[in-house]
């Protein structure tokens, strides 16, 4: 890891005053993406900008008809969250199957939603729950936000604040975790919603995307049986030495398949 | 740059200046020669580093110390000493918890929080619990077994 200078902001303000000023800043929640990737010397940044200083991005609000996550809230302070357990409690199981016990202690929503990892859990359920995203500037709805690989609609220097997550009538979370990392080779959040079924997959394609042939299906009967014969393109998968993108495909369906037998 | 950390190490306050890309493994190895504290990976795998931060199971491996200013850091030199083991040091000793000892260290840290946050202790809680650190000689068969114990012990 190369040398940096270190800061902590007290504002959300002087946060943005100070990555406007860096020659190549970088916000760090939880680090838990950001400092392996500093060793790796992926990223160097000459300015690392820590937020765990400024007040008011962490907890949980129940909002109405609202979860209301703050950007700095730990995974397991959202897994273990009696509120999230009652509310969306496959939230709080989403939050429970990442990584291990010492990455869901420090890594944060904020920082995982940030990042976009094809193959990160939250995504997931942001946009399985057509959640809106919250910056410092504006809000941004989940179907707007995760725009490629590692790419969201975040605008440079944009600071996201919080997540607000609408309560679905009922919602399920099933992945086929990597084994040694446990990241999702492919995981499926399907959400019973006042205004139809949305199915978000993770881990298959290079960003996390809606299965609208899910969808449909399932609106028109939601079971088991109404996903049988659904294959999702492999062409749009991706592919690795832990899954080909013909076995990513497969599992989208047999993963949606057993979300939906959760919520039977 | 150079920055400067004040933190409470094993319940003493330290003030240090380092460089602002010292790691907290770094700081309590080569700084403060609390060298219980190991490093298998340095890539956030294997818990080898694990240590409490405030209270919690973390992997000193990827936090900064600058990331520590205030906070309390307690590492296997402050869980007990060879004349007064914690229940979880006498538990692995006991059970032959380790082989190489390597990953011990980090697998007590682990373990002593699960077994606080935890309110019913089993084999699935403790081997899910575990998940993030590794051991390449026990096969976790009789860690599993210390960890039980000692969670019987801690809770008396
Ligand atoms: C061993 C291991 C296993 C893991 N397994 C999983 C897994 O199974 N599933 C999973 O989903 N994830 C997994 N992760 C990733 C983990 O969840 C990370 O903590 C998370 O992706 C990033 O969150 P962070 O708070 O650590 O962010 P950081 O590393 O601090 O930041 C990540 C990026 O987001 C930016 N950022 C952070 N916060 C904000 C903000 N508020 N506004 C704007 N930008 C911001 C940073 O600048 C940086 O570019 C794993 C990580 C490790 C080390
Ligand atoms: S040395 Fe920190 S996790 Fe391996
Ligand atoms: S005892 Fe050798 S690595 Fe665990």
């Amino acid at each position: 890891m190369y040398d940096f200078n270190y800061h902590k902001p007290g504002s959300i303000d002087e946060a943005i005053q100070l990555f406007t000023g860096a020659e190549d800043g970088v916000y760090l929640a939880g680090g838990h993406t950001l400092l392996p990737s500093m060793k790796q010397r992926l990223a160097s940044p000459t300015d690392v900008i820590d937020l765990a200083g400024i007040g008011g991005l962490s907890g949980i609000e129940d909002v109405d008809a609202v979860l209301e996550i703050g950007a700095l809230t730990a995974h397991d302070e959202v897994a273990t969250s009696s509120v999230v357990q009652s509310e969306i409690p496959a939230l709080a199981e989403l939050a429970s199957l990442i990584g291990d016990a010492q990455v869901r202690n420090r890594g944060t929503i904020g920082g995982s939603v940030s990042n976009s990892d094809p193959a990160a859990d939250y995504p997931a359920g942001v946009l399985g729950l057509g959640a809106e995203i919250v910056t410092n500037k504006r809000s941004i709805a989940a179907d707007d936000f995760f725009t490629a690989m590692f790419e969201t609609a975040l605008e440079e220097g944009e600071l996201l604040t919080k997540i607000k997550f609408p309560k679905p009538e009922a919602a399920a979370y099933v992945k086929f975790p990597n084994p040694a990392s446990r990241y999702a080779t492919v995981g499926v959040f399907i959400a019973r919603t006042g205004s139809g079924v949305r199915v978000a997959i993770t881990g298959a394609a290079p960003s996390v995307f809606r299965s609208t042939d899910m969808e449909a299906a399932l609106n028109g009967e939601f079971s088991v049986e109404a996903l049988e014969g659904i294959t999702l393109d492999a062409g749009e998968m991706n592919s690795d030495l832990h899954a080909t993108a013909e076995y990513r495909a497969h599992l989208c369906t047999v993963m949606a398949k057993r979300a939906v037998r959760k919520l039977l | 740059m150079s920055i400067s950390v004040q933190l409470n190490v094993n319940g003493k306050s330290v003030t240090l200046d380092c460089p602002s890309n010292t790691t907290l493994v770094d700081l309590l190895r080569e700084r403060l020669e609390l060298t219980g504290t190991h490093v298998g990976c340095d890539t956030t795998q294997c818990g080898a580093c694990t240590v409490h931060l405030n209270g919690r199971a973390v992997k000193s491996c990827t936090i900064l110390a600058a990331q520590c200013e205030g906070a309390e850091v307690t590492t296997i030199e402050g869980l007990g000493d060879t004349d007064n083991l914690h229940p979880m040091q006498e538990a692995f000793r006991e059970c032959h918890g380790l082989q190489c000892g390597f990953c011990t260290p980090g697998m007590i840290m682990s373990a002593v929080d699960l077994v606080h946050r935890e309110p019913a202790i089993n084999e699935q809680v403790i081997r899910e619990g575990l998940e993030g650190n590794i051991c390449r000689c026990t096969g976790y068969h009789n860690i599993v077994l210390a960890v039980e114990s000692a969670a019987k012990k801690m809770r008396n």
